[in-house]
């Protein structure tokens, strides 16, 4: 792995060397490698690029690392993995995508992640998008997560992008079971002529089944963002959808939320703001020594943590 | 020393031009603890803000130490040493009070020393040093914790700007005792913006602002009179008497 490769990894996985337990990791459009542990056990597809990941009934407290890297221009991929959790299992998958782009034609990975999600497990599933590269060459990235909660199971999915990607739509789907619950967290910046689409949809099917949805945002220079969300209630259950946002110079942000309540036990909620920063909370900052750049930088991490 | 010149301040909309504050000069000495009292609109909360730099006066010069502030933006004056606690503290997403209080110690603080501050304004600090300074908090909290910002900024010139409003009572008596503290302790000048009379009490001189003009400064005997006449007229004060 070259030093451009292993920055890469550091940024969208956290890693410094090759982590313990399940792995697979993926660069400029070929699987490099892989490795199973004794409850996760992870398998090339035949059919499509892509992997399927099992992961035995009563896994407690093992993580898996699947972080996929393009590091050359022009390579444009679509790949499937499916997240097949067992049983009573508690989980973390850290994946992520960062892509460097030095040349002149776009690189662009796709990749669909579908989790089946067994009755009682938790799941935590942690996905950093990031780029970077001097070329004029796009930096896109689309990712789409497909989720199927069995009865009483959670899953809470972290989601980050922070730097340089230029174009992503993020769609998620999910269909939530009896008693299962979904948290997403989404924070999104978006710089220069960056645009962010984020697409949720959510069935709220089983009974007692719950949802939030939280994106914050930031959106500087002359980027934009749409955030697109859509909750459908249809048994007892309990959805919440939140977006805020920040714009700043000539960002844009629009958020078009969606909540439907077929059920008369549904209780759908939706809080949606948008705006630039506070100026009170600038001044309190520079009351307190910071100088306005420094206020307004302190903010904004806190707002994205 | 802190000396107000000429401070005139006036703001213009549709209907036309209003003085919010007409030509007020004065000087504060060091160590001394001022109360700044007068009706409400008179324009006390407009001259705290124009004393740390939120507010640029229409006319006037602001010196501190014999160095003219007036130019000098909010940061410029809060590292001059000028802390201002808020009427109405700041609502913050994702920043926590472990970071105001850092921020407003200049350093790091251990968590000890930023429990510290907490319990001086009446907080269970280990309940709210990992809190976001967000809609979770109660008015009062958000007050308390402005209160211990200025606590830990530890400067010559400390403002506050109306601290009793959200706290109850039995609480306020201890935060007089930090007011009193924060005073032996820095030996700088306190200027609290307030009604309260326990706070007037501890006043080493009050000063009168209504409607933008000072109408005195001076001690308890000297004032008090002079605010009854200006809220409850002449005439009742002179008959009571």
């Amino acid at each position: 792995m070259d030093d451009i490769q292993k920055r890469l990894i550091a940024e969208v996985a956290d890693l410094h060397s090759v982590p313990e337990g399940a792995y697979s990791l993926r660069a400029n459009g070929e699987s490099v490698e892989m490795h199973s542990s004794a409850n996760i056990v992870i398998e090339k597809k035949t059919d499509k690029p892509g992997i399927d990941i099992y992961v035995a009934d009563g896994t407690k407290n093992e993580s898996m690392h699947i972080p996929v890297i393009i590091s050359q221009t022009g390579i444009t991929e679509l790949v499937y993995n499916d997240f097949h959790i067992g049983k009573d299992c508690n989980v973390t998958i850290i994946a992520g995508c960062g892509i460097h782009n030095c040349g002149d034609q776009r690189s662009e990975h796709d990749g669909i992640h579908t989790f089946y999600v067994g009755e009682r497990s938790i799941v935590r599933y942690v996905e950093k998008h990031y780029g970077e590269g001097d070329g004029n060459g796009e930096r896109i990235l689309n990712p789409t997560t497909v989720i199927n909660l069995e009865k009483d199971s959670t899953l809470e999915m972290d989601s980050v992008q922070i730097k340089g990607v230029d174009s992503t739509l993020r769609t998620t789907k999910a269909v939530i079971g009896d008693g299962a619950t979904l948290i997403i967290k989404e924070k999104i910046m978006t710089h220069g002529k960056q645009h962010a689409e984020t697409d949720f949809s959510v069935d709220l099917n089983g009974e007692g089944s719950s949802t939030r949805l939280v994106s914050r945002s930031v959106a500087r220079d002359s980027s934009t963002q749409l955030f697109r969300s859509n909750i459908n209630g249809n048994n007892r259950c309990h959805g919440h959808s939140e977006c805020d946002g920040i714009i700043m110079d000539n960002g844009k942000v629009a958020a078009i939320p969606e909540i439907n309540a077929n059920h008369v036990d549904a209780t759908l909620i939706h809080e949606a703001a948008i705006g630039k920063i506070a100026g009170e909370q600038l001044t309190k900052l520079m009351s307190l020594g910071l100088t306005e750049t420094e206020a307004e930088n302190m903010i904004i991490n806190g707002f994205l943590k | 020393m802190l000396e107000l010149k000429n401070i005139s301040y006036t703001v213009s909309d549709n209907d036309g031009s209003k003085e919010i504050l007409k030509n007020i000069s004065l000087t504060l000495q060091d160590d001394k603890f001022y109360v700044v009292t007068g009706p409400n609109g008179g324009g006390k909360s407009t001259l705290a803000k124009v004393i740390a730099g939120i507010i640029t006066p229409t006319e006037g010069s602001i010196i501190l130490d014999g160095r003219d502030i007036t130019g000098l933006s909010v940061s410029e004056r809060a590292k001059s040493g000028i802390s201002f606690a808020f009427q109405q503290p700041v609502r913050f997403k994702g920043i926590t009070v472990k970071d105001l209080i850092s921020l407003a110690a200049g350093n790091n603080v251990s968590l000890d020393e930023a429990c510290e501050y907490l319990s001086r304004v009446g907080l269970c600090a280990r309940d709210y040093i990992d809190r976001e300074i967000n809609a979770s908090l109660s008015g009062g909290e958000l007050k308390r914790i402005e209160i211990a910002m200025t606590l830990a900024r530890k400067t010559k010139v400390t403002l506050f700007d109306e601290p009793e409003a959200g706290i109850d009572l039995w609480s306020f008596n201890n935060l007089i005792k930090e007011f009193e503290k924060l005073h032996d302790d820095i030996h700088g000048m306190i200027l609290i913006i307030s009604h309260q009379e326990r706070i007037i009490n501890i006043a080493d001189e009050l000063i009168l602002i209504a409607d933008g003009e000072m109408k005195g400064k001076g001690t308890r005997e000297e004032i008090l009179p002079e605010y009854d006449c200006l809220t409850m007229g002449c005439r009742f004060t002179a008959e009571a008497k």
